[in-house]
């Protein structure tokens, strides 16, 4: 699955977008972000605090419990501040 | 008729009014956001960050909510990214209709939503040399839910 960073994600973990592949058992923006956190420092460094975190999937926000299913590609960035 | 935008160069506010005259429009509104640089804490630039493909999507959805609250005859949507300077245009929002009650209120409705519900990241880049990304104020999330009716 592809999962992309934007903003102060995206420095944090280090990179921009990675293909990964997920255990069977992440099944929710939760579950991935309980995942992610573990891959390393950086990722642990990004969602430290789970509250700062917006995510997208397939381009529509998305809550810590939605499903994650058959995605596309998840996107993981800070609450946005444009305009 | 729906015009949604997302570029690096500038935009023409005074063409981009014009643009949103047509038979039957009466009233035409808008809002334009700057490049804010205070005296005391000078920029030296604006560093604007999206997410290509929803952004666009993201803007589309929140024009065609407005065009559905109010009776719009047109609506334009312009959102700068990349680096700006201070003062520089960020964000154009216009909505034409037959009469001005509806054009102000979509004008209102449609920068609100855009500053909480379209992707975009600001980093402000100080003349001291450092830079941090923007954090959300507490009052937009007020304002926008003012229109969760």
């Amino acid at each position: 699955m592809k999962i992309l960073y934007f903003a102060w994600l995206r420095e944090k973990t280090g990179c921009r977008e990675e293909e990964l592949d997920l255990p069977a058992a992440v099944t929710t923006v939760g579950e991935l972000i309980a995942w992610l956190r573990q891959r390393d420092a950086g990722h642990a460094a990004a969602f430290a605090d789970v509250k700062q975190v917006r995510c997208a999937v397939d381009m529509e926000f998305a809550p810590l419990q939605a499903s994650i299913g058959q995605a596309r590609e998840i996107a993981f960035f800070p609450p946005v501040t444009g305009g | 008729m729906l015009e949604i935008r997302v570029q690096s160069q500038d935009f023409d506010a005074g063409a981009e009014l014009a643009a949103l005259g047509a038979d039957g429009v009466g009233g035409i509104a808008s809002f334009i956001g700057t490049v804010r640089s205070m005296p005391d804490r000078p920029l030296a630039a604006l560093h604007l960050e999206h997410y290509p493909g929803m952004t666009e999507q993201a803007m589309r959805g929140i024009a065609e909510d407005a065009m559905q609250r109010w009776p719009l005859l047109r609506c334009t949507l312009i959102h700068r990214v990349g680096t700006l300077l201070p003062r520089a245009n960020i964000v154009f929002v216009g909505a034409a209709s037959p009469h001005r009650e509806a054009a102000l209120a979509a004008t209102g409705f449609l920068i609100d939503w855009l500053k909480t519900r379209a992707p975009f990241w600001k980093r402000e880049e100080f003349c001291s040399g450092d830079s941090a990304w923007v954090k959300p104020r507490e009052s937009d999330d007020a304002f926008a839910a003012r229109w969760n009716k």
